[in-house]
Order: C-alpha cells, then structure tokens, then sequence
C-alpha cells in the first residue's frame, strides 16, 4: 500500500492534468475561449440543437423524381448520340413510360448497330460485372433500355453525393457557418444549422431544384389552345410565374448547367435582378442562338415555371446576363445561391424537422447548471458526512471524473446533448458507487478487526471485482446502444463509454494515490470511516 | 467529528423472510403496469407516431379555447394543447396530416404564423415535424437498441456467473422495464426520445446494482459452502445494504435537485429516473437475489471450476 512510486504517480496525475487542460476551453464561453494563449488546446464540446437552439432537418431523395431524372438523361444521351454519331441513326416514337426509355429505329438495317452504340453508352457497376442498364430489342425494331437494381443503386449514391455538396453550399455560401450536413444512410442527408430559429427560409433554399432553361418561345402557337394547355408540336405550355401560360419550344437553348456564377443584382430601373455568368461553351451557345433570334422573345424557365419572357433586343455576347422577374432582394438573393450552388440532382423532401429556440436552450442551460452546482455540493456533503477524510478523496475523484469527461469529449469534438446529459449522471452514479464500494468495504475490513494498511490493500482489493464487473456491464450495454442506436441514443452511449473510463480511473487508481500519499505521510494508526 | 452511518454495523434484517411477499406485490404491480400500458396507453410524442409540435411561451395567460378556435380555422386537423411546465408555456399538438410529406411540413409553419400573427409578444420556443415513417424507425430502432442491449448484458453475465445470475438480471430488468412504462402510462407523461435515454440510465443503473449484489453473493458462495442458500443471500444483502442506501441516497439526493432547480424541458426526465432509481434498489434486492433460490442456485453452483469466473485486477 504504501509502495506507490513516483512513475505512479507521475501515470495517474498526467492523465488527469492533459485532462483538465483539455477541459478547459469548453467550461467557458466561445468569445474567452478564444483569448486563451495558444500553446492551450482549442477542441471545444459542441452543445447539440436540443442545448444550443437552432433548426434540425431531415432530407430524404424523392426516388421517383430520381428514376424520372435519370430517364430524362440517358434520354438526352441516346438522342444526341444517335443523331450526332457515324454512322447517323434516325428514330422516332420515342418513349419513357413505364419507366423505360425506349425508341424506334425507322431502318430495320441499323437495329444492330443502334443496340451496339447503346450497349456503348452503359458504364459497368461494381465488380459483379453487370451493367447500369439493360438493353434489348422488342418488337424487332424497337430498342428498349431498361435501368438495372445496381444501375439505380450507383445513380443514387452518386446524386446524394452531389446533393449533400449542393446543400451545404446553399446553406453555407461562404463555407463560413458551423453547419453539420451529412449523409445519412442511402437515401437521406441531415442539415444541422445552430442558432437558425426559422426553418421556412433554410427549406426554400434547400428545396430548390433550381432548374434554370432558355427556351424560345413558339409565337406560332395559337392563343386559344396554349389556354387550353395545347401546344403545336415540338413545343410544350408551361406555367408563367405571374399567371397565364405560354407555350416553349422543347429545345433547350441553354441551360443553367452552364453557368459559372450567380448574384444578386439591380437593374437600371432599380428592381432586383439575378446576374449570372455562363462558362465558355455555354456563352458561345448563349452568343450564337441570340444572335438568330434577335426581336423574338425567350422564355428564362425555372424548375419549369416561366420567370420571365423578353424580347431578345441584341445578341447577348458578353456571356453575361440579366434575369428579371418580380423579385424581392431576399427571393432574388436566394435563386442567386441555389443557381450559383449548382442543380440538385434530386429532389430531397423534408422528413423530419426540429426547430429549438436558441432562448430555451439558454434558459435549460443555466437552469440545468445552476441545479447541476447544488447537486453536486449535497452530494459532496453527503459523501464527507459518510466517509470523512476517505469522502473528500471521493468527492476530488468525482470532480476531476467529470472534468476528464469533459476533456475527451472536447478531443473528439463530440456534440453534448440532452440524452448525453444522462448519460454523464449515470457515469457520476456509477462513479459515486465505485467509491462507495471501496469505502464500505474498507469500513467492513476494519470491523473485522484488520490493521489500516491491510483493511485498505483489502478493501481495493475486494471492492474491485464488483466495480469490475459493473463496469463492463455498463460497457457492453452502451456499445451495444451506440451501435444499434439511432440520434439521441448514440449521444448517451457514447457519453456513457467515455465515462466508464474515465470514473474507474478516477475511483480506484487517482483515491488510491491519495490515500497512499496520505498513508505514506501521516502513518495512521486507526482509520476513521 | 463522528460519521454517518446508516445502517449500524450489528443490522440483520431477515430480507428473505419477505420474499414470497414482495414476489406476490412485484407480479401484481408489473401486471398492473402491463395492463395500463395496455388499457390507457402510453402518451407517445411525435418522435414515435409522427406528427407536428409548436411550444409556445405566451407573455400574458391566454385563453385556451380561443386559441383552439383559432388553429381549428387554419384548417391543419385536431390539436391538442397542453400546459408545459407553467402555465403560460403550451405544447400545440397536430396530426400526421395525409398525402404527401410535402404537405406535412407546412403545417408547423401555418402554425408558427398564426402565432407570430396573433400573438405577438409570444416567442415560439420549438417547433417539431416528425413524418410517419421517420417516426416508426425510430421506435423500432430504439427498441431493438435496448432489445440487444439486455440480451447482450445477460450473455456476460451468464459468462461471468452462472446462467441463473444471467436469467435473474435479465427478469429484474423486465421487471424494471415494465415498471417504469406503467408509470408513464399512469402519468401520461410524454414519452420521446429524451425519454429513451432516461429509460437507459435507469436500466444502466438497476443494472449496476444487480450486479454488485449478484458479485457479493458469488464471493460468499465460494467462502461459506456450508451454509445455506437463504441465510447466504440474507447475509450478503445485509453486507451490501450499507452501500445499497449510500449509492442510491447520494443519487437520489442530486435527482432531487435536479428535479427542484432544473429546467422544465428536463422535468419528466429526471423524475423517470428518480423513480426508476427506486424500483431498481428495490428489484436488485427482492428481484434478482430471491430469483436465485427459485432457479436453485446452491454454493455448488460454482464449485466445478472457481478460477474461471477470478476478475482481473483493476490496480
């Protein structure tokens, strides 16, 4: 007992003190936390939305609209390629119903090489050597393709890829904002934005397809059929934002895919206006087409609503230009993030959403602090009354317990939530307990009539297989929740896990060295517990 | 300066004496507790059954019926509002709307609007939309967590003691488990997912203690293979009773606090485990030790190989 050497003690205190250190920055808040010298670490504890206010949102893919999207594309593919490939390779009566693309080649010679040029176009998926599409012939010339469960697989994984990129551009322009978005198994992205209390316009923003085309109007279409949603072939009706209909030519003339960026502007009249700056190839085709229809107007489409429809008065060479269409600052501020942060290339539905006022969470906190002090000063009290000298040693270990709680979880960065809360009031429990495992049982070595050294040595001895066993029961039961656990129940284990560790250390290895130093200086004859 | 002592060093309370007592009260109060959960119902928040929330924290009392009318008009569905800690904080409740999520998310806005319209000086303090299937998830999720987490915990304790310690802790944590619903079924307190966390802790804790008691009773098994198995288990809870009540006082006493000076958000939590503290000293006693009697375990139980189941030192 009283041989507790020096690197001992040394293996104890340096734990506990890099602990404490670590500790440090997150018992204060931010704007002295970043005062602090610069050889002190800086890792805080983040305090989760439920503590620290702000808006919570779950986004899952619309995998139909994901299916339609991937249709439209391979569409787009097979039609230039065809069309622009050697040798060309005319068809008609194409089709995507049923969630098929499919196309009749109109010279029953080239259905071979129409099938070969499609099977071209097909990527291999993982290793299993199938493919991400199907491609056969019905009808003897009719090519059909069909999406493979891989196929679909990959296209998923890769739009929610992007998407997560895109909405965390649109939500953190400047990459400035301590927002969380992140993906969440295959076909979900959560969006955490602290201290945001109004969720509506993080929706919008997030919601956005931001689907921006050029389309020439079709001037040739007759008033009354476009009223009734008729449209001449090769154009459709699309809505005008400001009511009415109008009716486009199919074609694309270019589309936002293209642009490079967008702001937020003013027009001499003014009004708010969006400013977007298209790339090379997309600035030649903007130069080239409006140069062909000077005097006829253009539809500027958004996510299939016309904004508006000017007259095209000059070629627009500059590869710039101006949208217009009744916006306020803040509405054309939007459009300008969603357009300049890319297509989302799947449109994501809200599942979940939570919104904490950042007061209640304040309010919680010093309210929780306040009864967390006095919690634990009746707790030291109770302690001291019980166990004298031995309950000031348990009650330093529970002190330093929770500061090296505090420090690993500002290593890791780890977010500090309600459930999390219980967490470290179990793991204090649990600590509470160990020492009083350790004390009652000296209590009772010396009761049988033990001498101190020895009724210590027992007592830690004997004490140890239950704190043992308690412990690792508790370990296995909060593995098995962070594993299983969704949210709220993986914030408890992982505060739980940490705590196990860090309450056995301090109960049995940091009160055996102060009881030993104690011993060791004192020499007692009798113990008083 | 004297200490505190608890319980005097000579205390021999006959615990074994009451046990067909205190097992007919426990099956009583757990099929009580299952038959209220089962006729009332537990109070699910929105996280299980999904659904819309508004807390708001009015300035002035309002008039409840008024403001009932006044969602009634935005035409969302049913609230149901209810006093949340004081009496100027409501929780505005309103049903998974059908058709499309889409559709679902605008409700809480619609709601938060009429507020802001209405009510001017009152601070929206939450606002919560939980979709159908976003809410069975997590029920199953976390059902199945705690599931695996028991069935996990009785293996270990199957390795380290002997079967009959892993099936008494595993029907003490039952125990426990359906306490604690019946209790929330007979407050109707609202059960989210905060409230999956206190339901962990309490396990978390019934379970420390059961495990203290099981590892005395073991060590007495091993030391006194004469004596028999109800004065042994009466032994060993009087050797632990001292410890039994510092533990769970020290932890009750911070609940306590907790339970006066905290916030109202964590009200219903630390009173759940305020009390599941209670039934899970009470359980490790009258549950887990008589169960051993019953399952017949004798000091022969771990007499055919003792040094397999010697803890390592925690030095």
């Amino acid at each position: 007992m009283l041989d507790f050497p020096r690197w001992k003690i040394w293996a104890v205190m340096l734990p506990i003190l890099v602990g404490i250190l670590l500790a440090i920055p997150s018992m204060m808040p931010a704007s002295q936390a970043a005062r602090l010298p610069g050889w002190m670490p800086d890792a805080r504890i983040n305090l989760g939305l439920d503590l620290a206010g702000g808006s919570h949102l779950l986004l899952e893919a619309d995998l139909a609209d994901a299916a339609k999207q991937r249709l439209q594309s391979m569409e787009d593919q097979v039609t230039t390629d065809l069309r622009r490939g050697d040798p060309r390779i005319d068809i008609g009566d194409v089709s995507t119903s049923g969630g098929r693309l499919s196309f009749m080649v109109r010279n029953p010679n080239q259905v071979d090489a129409a099938v070969e040029r499609m099977r071209a176009l097909t990527q291999p998926v993982g290793m299993t050597g199938s493919r991400d599409w199907d491609v056969r012939v019905v009808d003897s010339t009719r090519v059909e393709l069909t999406s493979t469960s891989d196929g679909n697989e990959r296209a998923l994984k890769d739009a929610m890829t992007v998407a997560r990129d895109v909405v965390r551009r649109r939500i953190d322009p400047q990459g400035t904002k301590e927002v969380t978005v992140i993906n969440q198994g295959a076909r979900r992205i959560l969006v955490q934005v602290p201290g945001v209390e109004d969720p509506e316009a993080l929706k919008s923003l997030i919601g956005q397809t931001a689907r921006l085309e050029f389309k020439l109007v079709d001037l040739t279409a007759d008033p009354a059929l476009v009223a009734q949603g008729r449209a001449p072939a090769g154009s459709q009706v699309l809505p005008l934002v400001d009511g009415g209909a109008i009716a486009v030519s199919r074609r694309v003339m270019v589309s936002g895919d293209q642009l490079v960026d967008a702001k937020q502007a003013f027009d001499q009249d003014g009004q708010p206006v969006v400013t977007i700056k298209f790339n090379a190839a997309g600035a030649r085709r903007f130069g080239r087409t409006t140069q062909e229809n000077v005097n006829k107007p253009f539809a500027i489409i958004l996510d299939d609503k016309v904004l508006s429809a000017p007259n095209i008065t000059e070629p627009i060479l500059g590869g710039s230009a101006n949208i217009s269409g009744s916006f306020t600052v803040e509405t054309a501020n939007q459009l300008a993030i969603s357009l300049a942060s890319g297509k989302l290339p799947v449109k994501l539905n809200v599942i979940e959403e939570r919104t904490i006022s950042a007061e209640l969470g304040a309010d919680s906190i010093r309210k929780g602090a306040i009864a967390a002090i006095v919690a634990t000063i009746a707790v030291i009290l109770f302690m001291v009354v019980t166990y004298g000298r031995f309950g000031v040693y348990a009650t330093l270990a529970l002190i330093v317990n929770a500061l090296l709680i505090l420090g690993v979880m500002a290593i890791f960065n780890a977010t500090l939530t309600l459930p999390g809360i219980a967490g470290f009031v179990l793991t204090i429990g649990a600590a509470v307990d160990a020492n009083v495992l350790i004390n009652e049982r000296i209590r009772e070595e010396v009761r049988r009539g033990r001498k101190v050294l020895d009724a210590i040595e027992t007592g830690y001895r004997e004490a140890s297989t239950a704190i043992f066993d308690a412990n690792i029961t508790n370990t296995i039961a909060a593995a098995l929740l962070f594993y299983f656990g969704s949210g709220p129940i993986r914030g408890f284990a992982v505060v739980l896990l940490i705590g196990i560790i860090t309450s056995v250390f301090t109960a049995v290895n940091f009160t055996r060295m102060l009881v030993s130093l104690w011993v060791r200086r004192s020499r007692p004859r009798q113990l008083h517990i | 300066m004297r200490l505190l002592k608890l319980v005097p060093d000579d205390t021999n309370i006959d615990f074994m004496r009451w046990r067909n007592l205190a097992l007919v009260l426990s099956i009583a109060f757990t099929l009580a507790s299952l038959a209220l959960v089962g006729l009332r119902g537990l109070n699910l928040g929105i996280d299980f059954v999904g659904g819309q929330m508004v807390r708001t924290t009015f300035a002035e009392p309002v008039d409840i019926e008024q403001l009932r009318g006044r969602i009634a008009s935005l035409n969302v569905g049913e609230a149901s509002i209810q006093a949340f800690g004081d009496d100027r904080t409501y929780q505005i409740r309103l049903p998974k709307p059908d058709g499309p999520e889409a559709a679902a998310n605008k409700v809480v806005s619609k709601v938060r609007g009429l507020i802001q319209r209405e009510y001017p000086t009152a601070k929206v303090a939450a606002g919560e939309s939980v979709s159908g299937k976003v809410s069975e998830e997590l029920a199953t999720d976390g059902a199945l967590a705690i599931l695996f987490a028991m069935i996990g915990i009785a293996v270990y304790i199957w390795f380290r003691f002997e079967w009959q310690f892993g099936v008494g802790a595993l029907v003490t944590l039952f125990h426990d488990v359906s306490m604690i619903l019946g209790f929330f079924a007979l407050t109707q307190f609202q059960v989210d997912l905060n409230i999956v966390a206190a339901f962990l802790a309490i396990v978390g804790y019934s379970l420390n203690d059961t495990v203290v008691i099981y590892d005395r009773i073991r060590e007495n098994l091993r030391k006194f293979r004469k004596m028999a198995i109800i004065p042994l288990l009466n032994l060993s809870l009087n050797e632990t009773l001292s410890r039994t009540l510092v533990t769970s006082l020290s932890i009750m006493l911070a609940l306590a606090v907790l339970l006066v000076l905290g916030p109202d958000v964590i009200f219903g939590l630390t009173l759940s485990i305020l009390i599941g503290t209670f039934i899970g000293t009470y359980s490790s006693i009258y549950i887990s030790a008589p169960i051993l009697v019953w399952l017949g375990v004798t000091p022969d139980s771990f007499v055919h190989d003792p040094d397999s189941a010697e803890a390592p030192q925690a030095a």
